[in-house]
């Protein structure tokens, strides 16, 4: 097979397999971390009311609009050895987040939630919300009426979320390098790697590679959420 | 079989009160729309609360502002037909007729599946999808649903306004041998004469109050 395939420069090299690998990882983790948090947000802010909504509701949007940079900047000065957040996780936990992978996957989710969270938000108050009524009347407590009824229910959008934040995690750039720095087989990406390929002379070849893995992992993702979106669909009218 | 209801509500702008007992096998609640109905059946149900009074069904409280008594809907034992159908879109009609009956424990039940199908005549639904139900079959049901979970006390609100003439024949007819054959109370809510008259049992008029 290898000779119809092509010479090496088609071929993926160890280090560019390391750096998808671990771009994979990232965005795995960081879309795992974030579903809970952000399927909670979406909850309440589709359906509880509460002082302070529209706080939250602009916090949780606000890495959508600021630059990734300063997103970047901030999860710095909060996560960094000498930041409140960082410094307890350190001394409690052992946990260094500045300059980790795991780092890199904080940023990801950072600036993944407002997405998913958006997502999800609108598949929740699409429920109606009188079949979770009609399940009260037939004996469901309200943790079985969310379990059977709602949840099912939104789990299209769910999945949907998860996927817009994993694209998003995958072409995570600005917050990442800003936080995490661009350290090769730790930090390093596929934009962070394509990037630090750009500034390297005779370059291009990897360039061209890992723009192409990364553009077939996001519309392989997007495809995805399409067809979860469509079997889910097939079985109720919404 | 009884049941007393005395509530007061501020809803917006309307004031609801009612007050009623009775011991007959069907009631009518009639009145304009808006004059209520509907609240009046959510109390009972559960699904709001009343500012005051109280509600019991066969001598059992299940709501009373003065002592703070309040059940959750959930173990009223109210069986409730809505408008719509409101069966559950992504579950077959089988998980939806069975959706209560599991909930319910088996001293409470008094109709089985197979007795509940042979009843509505929905025996050849059991595996379809909702959405793939005509109003009058999503409707029966919708009925057989609410039988299943062993109730004390139905409540229908305008089960027929979302079908045509021939489904409304049918349904009526369903609700008749309720009245008859079941030994359950139900507290029926429209705002049109005929089917009271069809019907028949206690006539109860709500006024819109302001």
């Amino acid at each position: 097979m290898s000779r119809y395939v092509g010479s090496h420069t088609a071929m993926l090299t160890p280090e560019e397999w390391s750096i998808i690998l671990l771009s994979l990882k990232v965005s795995l983790v960081a879309v795992a971390c974030t579903l809970p948090i952000a399927f909670g947000l979406a909850w309440l802010l589709a359906r509880k009311q509460f002082p302070g909504k529209v706080l939250l509701d602009a916090l949780v949007h606000l890495p959508l609009v600021i630059p990734p940079v300063v997103t970047g900047w901030l999860l710095l000065i909060a996560f960094g050895r000498m930041g409140p957040v960082g410094r307890v996780l350190e001394a409690w936990f052992g946990v260094t987040l500045m300059f980790r992978w795991t780092g890199a996957a904080l940023a990801a989710a950072v600036m993944a939630l407002p997405l998913m969270v958006r997502a999800i938000r609108l598949s929740i108050e699409a429920v109606d919300r009188r079949l979770e009524h009609a399940a009260r009347t037939l004996g469901a407590t309200p943790w079985h009426s969310f379990r059977t009824i709602a949840l099912p229910l939104c789990l299209p959008g769910i999945a949907a979320g998860a996927v817009l934040g994993f694209a998003r995690s995958i072409g995570e750039f600005g917050a990442t390098i800003s936080f995490v720095s661009n350290i090769p087989g730790e930090t390093r990406t596929l934009p962070l790697a394509i990037y630090a390929a750009l500034q390297v002379p005779g370059g291009e070849a990897m360039v061209a590679r890992l723009a192409l893995i990364s553009v077939m992992l996001s519309f392989a993702a997007l495809i995805a959420s399409e067809l979860i979106v469509r079997r889910r669909g097939g079985q109720h009218v919404l | 079989m009884s049941f007393e209801i005395q509530v007061e509500k501020r809803l917006g702008d309307h004031h609801i009160a009612f007050d009623h007992r009775s011991d007959t096998q069907l009631v009518a609640l009639f009145g304009p729309s808006g004059a209520g109905k509907t609240s009046i059946l959510n109390m009972v149900a559960g699904l709001i609360r009343p500012d005051r009074g109280r509600i019991a069904v066969s001598g059992e409280t299940l709501f009373n502002s003065e002592t703070g008594m309040d059940r959750p809907p959930e173990r009223r034992h109210v069986g409730y037909i809505f408008q719509d159908a409101r069966l559950f879109p992504h579950k077959r009609v089988r998980a939806n007729l069975l959706y209560g009956h599991q909930l319910t424990s088996p001293d409470r039940r008094w109709i089985t599946l197979e007795e509940t199908c042979a009843f509505l005549g929905i025996a050849h639904l059991l595996d379809r999808w909702p959405h793939t139900l005509s109003g009058g079959e999503a409707q029966r049901v919708a009925i057989g649903r609410a039988l299943l979970a062993g109730p004390r006390l139905l409540l229908m609100d305008e089960p027929l306004s979302s079908l045509d003439a021939a489904r409304r024949d049918e349904i009526l007819t369903v609700i008749e041998r309720i009245r008859d054959e079941l030994d359950v109370p139900i507290l029926y809510v429209t705002h049109d004469r005929t089917e009271i008259e069809r019907l028949g049992g206690e006539l109860v008029t709500v006024a819109g109050g302001a």
